[in-house]
């Protein structure tokens, strides 16, 4: 299985600005297919998918399986608690397991920084990554750029990312697309949770929420995980709200209304004010619908999906 | 034991600042003499070197042999074997294993394990704090009397300030080095590789260079309060190797190292998450490779040392994350050295030498490194232009974990001496037997 994006999903660092375009266009019709009082296609009949999830997960998990049962594949779910993980089973095993059952794609989210090129240097099924540590979550990426399309070209838009870039895959996964098609992107935070070298990857730091929000035209919020407090990168959430929090207060003062993403799930009252998240420039709803179609996109573009796009996303569940 | 005579070799000896053609006789397991035309006694092996370079044999003071704890990794005398093979004659084990050497008895299993073995010498290392839990001292004494050379809580530094400077002065008495692994895990833990761009891009948690510096400064620091003698493991970093130069410059004794690896990755090896490219301290960046090469060069960096780190496959067949750290080099080394160093004129052929033998032998106070009359019959004879293969599948170590598989190196060992025997000849099969689970 290989079309337009190769044998896998493993990041954005690794696809050319018009592999993203395409499947971004390729979202489109299936955005649609959603809508639908009957949410089903056969393009992906016959296939059959595990999403293998080593972390726990609700949105992306579910979003993909949906997006799979929408077309019709097959799907088998594995958690990693009561799976074979938790008796010592190594990620090479596992791999060789299921390559063994002849599976077709693999959905993997996984603690560990390069899971998804482990896995997919060593199965021949492709491997989507769902989020491998702190590296990447292209389908969050991808959704993420879908959203920001919806409302404005992402060429030469300011996408400032705010919170904890160290921690965030989803922040890399952004950043890499986001340049790729020709945006500018900025990061805000302490530089407690700001990675080294985050500026060679040409974006701008912030060293104040307020700068930020004078700059850009969209914020994406990350979440901040109550173990950051714990691990000391920063005093408290308390504070952390009071210097870097996105608030209607802070929004008010910027030149331009600004869009306002989140990964979900959000802290509200800790990097997100509730009246921001819920508020009219918020497009944090329309990520989650997006989510479903783009990673449609990506499991029918991978499973080697007919450019005709239009005829297959057509086709109805009666046939 | 019959008599060697190694005949017509570009004998280097930087202990006597020997570079010349020459032979060289070995008897009764010592140096009997180095010179132009010397017969061969009756019954002598000659082997016939011309064209090709004889050495003091290689000394390393910094290698894991995995005995005690994980013989399926490695054993002393798979150790040892690989250490022939890669030139080495002499090789100082470090004490984290299971249990830790950290008492006269565990010292003492290593010196017969490594003399029922035979190929290199295998000195131990005792540890500095009992299991190396940087708390209660060791005792230098007992560990010295069984055969100890020097002392290190290698694996992590010596956890306090406090043991630190204990430690220096207590050494003093018997005149070793305390050698430091220079890591502060406050700034280290949960790290995987060089914090830099490229950790960012790869999403994994970074180890800085600060985390070694902090320690280098505050063992220099201690050095000056009690006169002892710090030898700095494994340096990686910039900062590093400028504070030890100034050190130096003070007229302090510390002495340092630096691996093979450091000397010629960086960390974009980690690309594509290779886990054998992972090791503790990591690969930095090309300015610290470009430092560490400037201080081997004005002798900053004393000497090279392998920290020869086996591990099982399975455990480098895993995320990067949860891989351990180490790689394997007693039989890359010098073809590494003479390949990026020596070639590209970082080194003169000699000048490797005194850091591969000579230098590192004079820090622990090994009676090698020399090839003086009466000095114990350790050669490398080796062939400077000849090229080969790195192929880890025929390593005589019983692991294969190199991030240089593949590679195209210049200088082959072709024969080692230890104590006036063959260790090794080119071409030996690579089933190395292992004496010590017989």
């Amino acid at each position: 299985m290989s079309g337009a994006l190769g044998k896998d999903l493993l990041g954005l660092e690794y696809l050319t600005a018009d592999q993203i375009r395409r499947i971004l266009d390729t979202a489109e019709p299936f955005k649609e297919i959603s809508e639908r009082a009957i949410k089903k296609v056969p393009v992906l009949r016959g296939k059959t998918i595990v999403n293998l999830f080593f972390e726990a997960s609700t949105r992306t998990r579910i979003s993909f399986e949906f997006a799979e049962k929408r077309l019709s594949a097959d799907t088998v779910n594995v958690a990693a608690s009561g799976s074979s993980v938790t008796k010592g089973e190594t990620l090479v095993d596992t791999a060789r397991n299921l390559e063994a059952m002849r599976i077709d794609m693999v959905v993997m989210r996984h603690m560990s920084s390069g899971a998804a090129k482990f896995l997919a240097d060593r199965i021949e099924s492709s491997v989507i990554n769902a989020g491998d540590g702190k590296h990447e979550h292209p389908t969050q990426g991808l959704l993420d750029l879908l959203t920001i399309r919806d409302h404005r070209p992402i060429e030469g838009t300011k996408v400032c990312i705010v919170g904890d870039v160290l921690h965030s895959r989803v922040a890399r996964s952004n950043i890499w697309g986001l340049l790729k098609l020709g945006a500018e992107v900025a990061v805000c935070g302490p530089r407690s949770l700001l990675p080294l070298g985050i500026e060679e990857l040409g974006v701008c730091c912030f060293r104040r929420v307020e700068e930020a929000i004078e700059w850009a035209d969209v914020l994406n919020v990350l979440r901040l995980q109550l173990e950051r407090m714990e691990a000391g990168y920063i005093p408290s959430l308390r504070e952390y709200y009071r210097v870097f929090g996105v608030t209607v207060e802070r929004l008010e003062k910027a030149p331009r209304d600004l869009l306002i993403l989140h990964p979900g799930p959000m802290n509200r009252g800790v990097e997100i004010d509730s009246r921001v998240a819920d508020g009219p420039h918020s497009v944090i709803l329309g990520q989650v619908t997006n989510g479903v179609a783009v990673r449609m996109a990506v499991l029918y573009l991978l499973a080697g999906g007919n450019p005709d796009l239009a005829e297959a996303a057509k086709g109805g569940a009666d046939r | 034991m019959k008599p060697i005579l190694i005949r017509g070799a570009r004998v280097v000896d930087p202990s006597v600042g020997r570079d010349e053609v020459a032979d060289i006789l070995l008897e009764g397991g010592v140096v009997r003499g180095v010179g132009r035309g010397l017969g061969a006694p009756d019954g002598a092996a000659v082997l016939d070197a011309a064209g090709l370079v004889a050495a003091p044999g290689l000394v390393d003071l910094h290698v894991h042999f995995r005995e005690p704890g994980r013989e399926d990794v490695e054993t002393i005398a798979t150790g040892a074997r690989a250490a022939a093979a890669g030139g080495f004659t002499s090789v100082c084990a470090m004490p984290n294993t299971d249990p830790v050497t950290d008492n006269q008895a565990a010292v003492g299993f290593i010196v017969s394990q490594a003399r029922r073995a035979g190929f290199a010498r295998v000195y131990p290392i005792g540890a500095v704090s009992l299991g190396q839990k940087g708390e209660q001292m060791a005792e230098f004494g007992e560990l010295i009397a069984a055969g100890a050379v020097a002392v290190s809580d290698d694996g992590k530094a010596v956890a306090t300030a406090h043991l630190m400077r204990t430690a220096l002065e207590y050494a003093l008495t018997f005149g070793i080095p305390v050698i430091d692994h220079c890591e502060d895990v406050t700034l280290s833990h949960g790290g995987a590789m060089h914090e830099g761009v490229t950790s960012t891009r790869l999403g994994l948690k970074g180890i800085p260079r600060s985390a070694e510096d902090v320690i280098v400064a505050r063992d220099i620091t201690l050095t000056e309060l009690t006169g002892g003698h710090v030898h700095f493991a494994h340096v990686s970093t910039a900062g590093a190797v400028r504070m030890i130069r100034e050190a130096k410059a003070r007229g302090l004794l510390v002495t340092a190292e630096a691996t093979p690896h450091h000397l010629t990755l960086t960390d974009a090896a980690c690309e594509g998450y290779d886990t054998n490219a992972k090791m503790n301290p990591p690969l930095r960046e090309p300015r610290d490779l470009a430092a560490l090469r400037a201080g081997l060069a004005d002798g900053t960096i004393d000497c090279v040392a392998t920290d020869h780190a086996p591990h099982h496959y399975d455990a480098k067949e895993a995320e990067f994350d949860n891989a351990p750290f180490g790689v394997v080099g007693l039989e890359t080394a010098l073809g590494l050295a003479v390949t990026e160093l020596v070639e590209p004129g970082i080194l003169s052929l000699p000048a490797l030498i005194e850091r591969m033998a000579t230098r590192p032998a004079q820090i622990v106070h090994l009676p090698a490194g020399t090839l003086a009359p009466g000095a114990p019959a350790d050669v490398v004879v080796f062939d400077p232009a000849a090229e080969w293969t790195v192929e880890p599948a025929r390593f005589f170590s019983k692991s294969r974990n190199t991030p240089f598989a593949g590679r195209r190196l210049r200088g082959l060992v072709r024969w080692t001496v230890v104590g006036g025997r063959l260790a090794h000849t080119l071409g030996d099969p690579p089933d190395a037997p292992d004496r010590s689970t017989a």
